[in-house]
């Protein structure tokens, strides 16, 4: 039996409160407002910041900025979701939670480096897209889906920084790269846990158990493969010392901008493509009968009728019923921002 | 004493009874005529979702489905545990819906049209998206391409599988990649969105068609309505996520009522389908969103062209 698998075989242990304990501090250490956001950080790393606004179609999301910069004299594009430190700087920052028009912003952006040959940096923070009327009218599924699909074909080394929160395709969109590093105290997940929960559980009190279950801390991330490097914070956290947390991201950056410039461009996208194609974790059973295309007639179900007992203990999957569809009994698995 | 026999519960098999009530006009429906009406109300015309098989049943030609990758079956790779171990609830799912995840792919023949077709089915956990799922768009994708056959893709879907995490993420990641990949070619993909088509399966392969199809009244949005209600104060607009809300704002090309669907599409392949030669490709690109790649630039440009010869 081909298998593919990766990582975590154990199931995991949600109950155990030590365990809660430790995820979750990392879960309020992710979302601590005084955490140095994409601004700050490279103001902090970085000289000669020149900020770009707008997307060039509707408007200028300020959940989500970039522009241009200098690393260590190494000109680059950098784009990052932007949470405010205050509450008033929150609101009109829309606490990191971007509208399409900040999606599209980043993918100018990101167009803007392929053409200058500069490489990107992405600073991901962000609980997830925004979830209103306004967000789905101007497109934001699509938005997402292009900016992931441009990421995945720029012609220009591309590294993502998971900064803080990483949630979901809002956090995808600008976290598709070469190489994923992540500060150790970020979190990644499908979804945040209060949705999980809310949706596995029937309670967003169950967050703790879901954060758990879901495995969303930085080294569990790098477990898994999904992302490539921790980068350690300072000892009580990225917020205590931004400027050495600064330091420590630029430290990485640098030498890394450098080794990813040397790569044959042909040779980084097939790489990236690779990076992506190989996730995942399933096995292959073989060879199995198509499901059946026809209706089944009274003498088919008389078939399944008696034959089912047989079917039961040989694994083999009966014909399918129309109606199953429409009468799901699980709560609808989806991501709730 | 009973005898205990290892029957499954008579219901999984059979129908629990002969009849459904559509949950829009409240009218009882004989199922058998339900079916033949392809799953849609006939008085009201409320699409009920569409089993894989007759899917596949009702858009393909006789005959030509060649299933592909039917084996694949997600592993758990978190060691999830909810209320239930994972593994137990794609058991029990397997068992329940007839098969192995929620999206079969293969290679079909639409109006005489070959194609490489992926279908989703809600039954199986929601549709929701895990690494088979991912793996099976992608492979579709990768086969379309080396092939030249146009791709379909039918969404039906709540999102992502949370059971795999961020693994289940990454699968937005792959199959958009490889739908980049395709677009480069010039080869041709069509996304049929039908109830629902919702979070990481439409922010990722099922917004990226070059011609989005829609069903009507299908569900069709980003974020779960009860977070947008709930989280932020706002009223939703009238008809919010619905197919026909899509189309206003120009994200899908048609609304196509079922009984249409398998027309509109020979249609589409009439223009879409395998050409004699390849067209130039939009490679250097990489998102075939219509820079010009060196090629292409090279055949308009006269000068590229003239160092192209003395080289």
């Amino acid at each position: 039996m081909a298998e593919r698998s990766v990582g975590l075989v154990q199931p995991q242990k949600i109950d155990d409160d030590a365990l809660r304990e430790t995820v979750w501090t990392r879960v309020q250490q992710a979302r601590n407002v005084k955490r140095p956001h994409t601004l700050e950080l490279v103001r902090l790393m970085a000289t000669d910041v020149v900020e770009l606004h707008g997307d060039r179609l509707f408007g200028d999301d300020p959940a989500m900025v970039g522009g241009l910069c200098r690393l260590d004299g190494r000109p680059i594009v950098f784009v990052g979701h932007q949470k405010g430190a205050e509450v008033e700087e929150n609101i009109a920052r829309n606490f990191g939670m971007p509208h399409a028009e900040g999606y599209r912003k980043a993918m100018r952006l990101f167009r803007l480096a392929e053409r200058l040959g500069l490489p990107v940096v992405t600073f991901v923070d962000t609980p997830g897209a925004y979830p209103g009327a306004a967000s789905e009218e101007r497109g934001v599924a699509e938005a997402i889906a292009r900016s992931i699909q441009v990421m995945a074909g720029l012609r220009t080394p591309i590294v993502a920084v998971i900064t803080g929160e990483g949630g979901s395709g809002g956090a995808l969109a600008i976290c598709v790269g070469d190489v994923i590093l992540a500060l150790d105290n970020a979190i990644y997940s499908v979804i945040t846990p209060e949705g999980c929960a809310s949706i596995l559980w029937r309670t967003p009190d169950a967050a703790q158990q879901a954060a758990v279950a879901m495995r969303i801390t930085a080294g569990e991330q790098q477990a898994l493969g999904v992302i490539d490097r921790v980068v350690s914070e300072p000892a009580d956290g990225a917020h205590a010392a931004p400027d050495e947390t600064a330091r420590r991201l630029r430290e990485q950056l640098v030498p890394l901008l450098d080794e990813l410039a040397e790569r044959d461009l042909d040779v980084l996208l097939h790489q990236r493509y690779d990076r992506y194609r190989q996730m995942g974790s399933f096995a292959d059973t073989g060879p199995h009968a198509p499901p059946r295309v026809e209706r089944p007639t009274i003498a088919d179900r008389l078939r399944v009728l008696l034959g089912s007992g047989r079917s039961v203990l040989s694994g083999d999957l009966g014909p399918l019923r129309p109606g199953a569809a429409d009468e799901v009994d699980e709560p609808p698995l989806r991501e709730e921002i | 004493m009973p005898i205990k026999l290892p029957f499954r519960q008579r219901g999984r098999d059979l129908p629990a009874d002969l009849w459904t009530k559509c949950p829009d006009c409240g009218e009882m429906l004989y199922n058998k005529q339900l079916e033949k009406n392809l799953r849609v109300c006939p008085k009201c015309s409320h699409h009920f979702r569409l089993r894989v098989d007759a899917r596949l049943a009702q858009l393909l030609d006789e005959g030509t489905f060649e299933e592909r990758d039917a084996g694949l079956e997600s592993l758990d790779p978190l060691g999830f545990v909810d209320q239930k171990p994972y593994p137990e609830r794609l058991a029990a799912a397997r068992a329940s819906t007839g098969i192995r995840d929620a999206a079969i792919w293969g290679l079909g023949a639409i109006g005489g049209h070959r194609v490489a077709i992926c279908v989703m089915d809600f039954a199986f956990m929601g549709g929701s998206m895990g690494s088979v799922v991912g793996e099976k768009v992608t492979r579709a994708a990768e086969v379309a391409r080396a092939d030249r056959l146009p791709l379909i893709v039918v969404s039906s879907s709540g999102g992502a599988r949370m059971q795999e995490g961020t693994l289940a993420l990454m699968q937005l990641a792959k199959t958009c990649a490889a739908l980049g990949r395709l677009a480069d070619a010039g080869v041709p993909y069509v996304s049929v969105l039908a109830d629902p088509t919702t979070g990481g399966v439409f922010a990722s392969f099922a917004a990226l068609g070059d011609v989005n199809l829609a069903e009507p009244k299908a569900l069709i949005g980003f974020a779960g309505a009860r977070v947008s209600a709930g989280t932020i104060a706002e009223t939703l607009p009238e008809g919010f996520q619905t197919a026909e809300f899509v189309f206003e704002h120009g994200f899908v090309d048609r609304i196509v009522p079922r009984a249409e669907l398998r027309d509109a599409l020979i249609e589409l392949l009439l223009f879409l389908g395998p050409r004699p030669t390849p067209r130039p490709t939009f490679a250097e690109n990489g998102t075939g969103n219509g820079i010009l790649s060196r090629p292409l630039a090279a055949l308009l440009d006269p000068l590229a062209g003239q160092e192209a010869r003395r080289g």
